[in-house]
């Protein structure tokens, strides 16, 4: 591990100076991805600022959303009982995630911004575009079961990791940041950016810019869940995962939000799925025909071709599961 | 910078490099908590951050300046084991042991999760405020703890045994 130095802030804008916009520095929360990262030396800043004793705050907000602190932790998250009550596929998505001890340690802002796990992005015999922009990407003929068939290019195909940020895109989640040029928001559906050519690039923040909370507006119903689908039954990433909320009234559809992970480059808000359901009647041939309508575009390669027709089956076994009707 | 190892306040200057599983092992001494696979997978390094158990090895040392850190060698009173290690003795918890002081600490907290009731994801009604600590809450639980020998039967049941009195 390269050396470098290690700072406390006190608060964001503290955070923000020691930072800085050069590019050395980085943030530091649990350190259960850029520790690892560092170790493996595709991370290597100069500066660490310590930001786990920023905002841990979990608020109710008056209209009934939410706002929790990017310091808080993800089993802050997971144990909150307005979460857990409001928002279950948020809660669930958090523990279906990781181990408890890391969900001790991992913040929320570093669950966001967390790297992904692609094998040959850690291997440093491997090409890779996100590691070395330009080099190659040698999981395209490698052994890529575990890669996105959606949004992917011909640069990069890894997923995101992330099971909490599969929720909090399906549930509208807003993220708020402090830079330089002051505090903005951003839809969580928009941080994360398609690989296209430069997979380096992985989300829209500039230089120095510190998620400082992220917002959620009231859940449509609290009938959502997360279900996640891996290759062993505990601590294991995702193969296909879905976040689903779903209201269902008279036996029509009169809302629905869906995302899904293990499946895509970023954190997968299913817009076509939805539309596709709003207005429908609640039985299993329009969940088929909304996830065949969200799998449209998807592409398989030689190892990951399974995962489309999971994907449809595991949205409709949801969608099913929420709405009560026998499969 | 200070910190508190099992009731001790300890001085310590490292390079900021140093993860609180080295500070442990090669600083203090302290071998009890091993260091398997050194990123997070495998629980071996399991100690307890103020009664939170957490990856020492994905942790830096110097973010952990005063707080409460108990060790496996910190399980034990005055000679006395702790009962879950007398448990894993008992249920044959272990073959080559290597995993266990992970297993110890991390089983420590799992019940104190347990006890403050969050719910883990097999949990059926998240909401609830009794959770039954069954085998497969159990085994989700303690998930983050690898043991490749696969005493995974006698852990669950040394937990059970320990706990299955608790109000």
């Amino acid at each position: 591990m390269k050396p470098f130095t290690y700072e406390r802030a006190r608060d964001p804008n503290e955070a923000l100076r020691l930072v800085g916009t050069d590019g050395g520095a980085k943030y530091l929360g649990g350190g259960t991805n850029l520790v690892d990262l560092m170790r493996e030396r595709i991370e290597a800043p100069e500066r660490l600022v310590d930001v786990t004793r920023l905002s841990t705050e979990i608020e109710g907000k008056p209209d009934g959303g939410l706002v929790i602190g990017a310091a808080a932790t993800n089993t802050a998250l997971a144990a909150h009982r307005a979460i857990r009550e409001q928002y279950p596929m948020l809660a669930r998505a958090v523990l279906a995630g990781a181990s408890a001890q890391i969900r001790n340690m991992a913040t929320v802002g570093g669950n966001v911004l967390q790297r992904t796990r692609c094998i040959y992005f850690y291997d440093e015999a491997s090409r890779c575009n996100k590691r070395e922009p330009g080099a190659g990407c040698d999981a395209l003929d490698g052994f890529n079961r575990m890669h996105a068939i959606l949004g992917a290019s011909s640069a990069c195909i890894a997923t995101h990791p992330s099971d909490m940020c599969v929720a909090l895109v399906a549930l509208d989640a807003v993220v708020h940041t402090l830079g330089v040029e002051g505090e903005r928001s951003i839809p969580l559906v928009d941080l994360h950016r398609l690989p296209a050519g430069r997979p380096d690039i992985e989300t829209e923040l500039k230089p120095g810019e510190l998620i400082t909370k992220i917002e959620l507006p009231p859940p449509l119903t609290k009938r959502s869940t997360y279900r996640k689908v891996r290759d062993r039954a505990s601590y294991a990433f995702a193969l296909v995962s879905v976040a689903a909320e779903v209201d269902v009234t008279n036996g029509k559809v009169r809302d629905v939000r869906l995302a899904l992970g293990g499946v895509a480059t970023k954190p997968w808000r299913a817009w076509k799925a939805e539309e596709a359901l709003r207005g429908q009647a609640a039985t299993e041939p329009s969940f088929r025909a909304a996830a065949e309508a969200e799998l449209v575009e998807a592409a398989g390669l030689r190892h990951n071709e399974f995962k489309i027709e999971l994907a449809k089956r595991t949205l409709v076994a949801v969608l099913c599961e929420l709405a009560g009707v026998a499969t | 910078m200070d910190i508190i190892i099992n009731g001790r306040t300890i001085e310590f200057s490292v390079d900021p490099r140093t993860s609180l599983l080295d500070l442990l092992r090669d600083h203090l001494g302290l071998t009890g908590s091993k260091k398997g696979c050194n990123q997070g997978a495998c629980g071996a390094c399991t100690v307890l951050v103020d009664g939170e158990r957490i990856n020492s090895c994905l942790a830096l040392a110097v973010q952990y300046q005063g707080r409460k850190i108990t060790t496996v060698e910190g399980l034990a009173r005055n000679g006395d084991l702790h009962s879950l290690q007398r448990a894993f003795i008992e249920h044959d918890g272990f073959q080559c042991g290597y995993c266990t002081p992970g297993q110890l600490c991390s089983a420590v907290a799992m019940v104190d999760e347990w006890e403050r009731g969050l719910p883990s994801v097999v949990t059926q009604e998240l909401a609830a405020q009794g959770i039954a600590l069954d085998r497969d809450e159990i085994r989700e639980r303690m998930s983050g703890n690898l043991c490749r020998c696969g005493a995974y039967n006698g852990i669950v049941e040394a937990i059970t045994a320990t706990f299955e009195n608790l109000p």
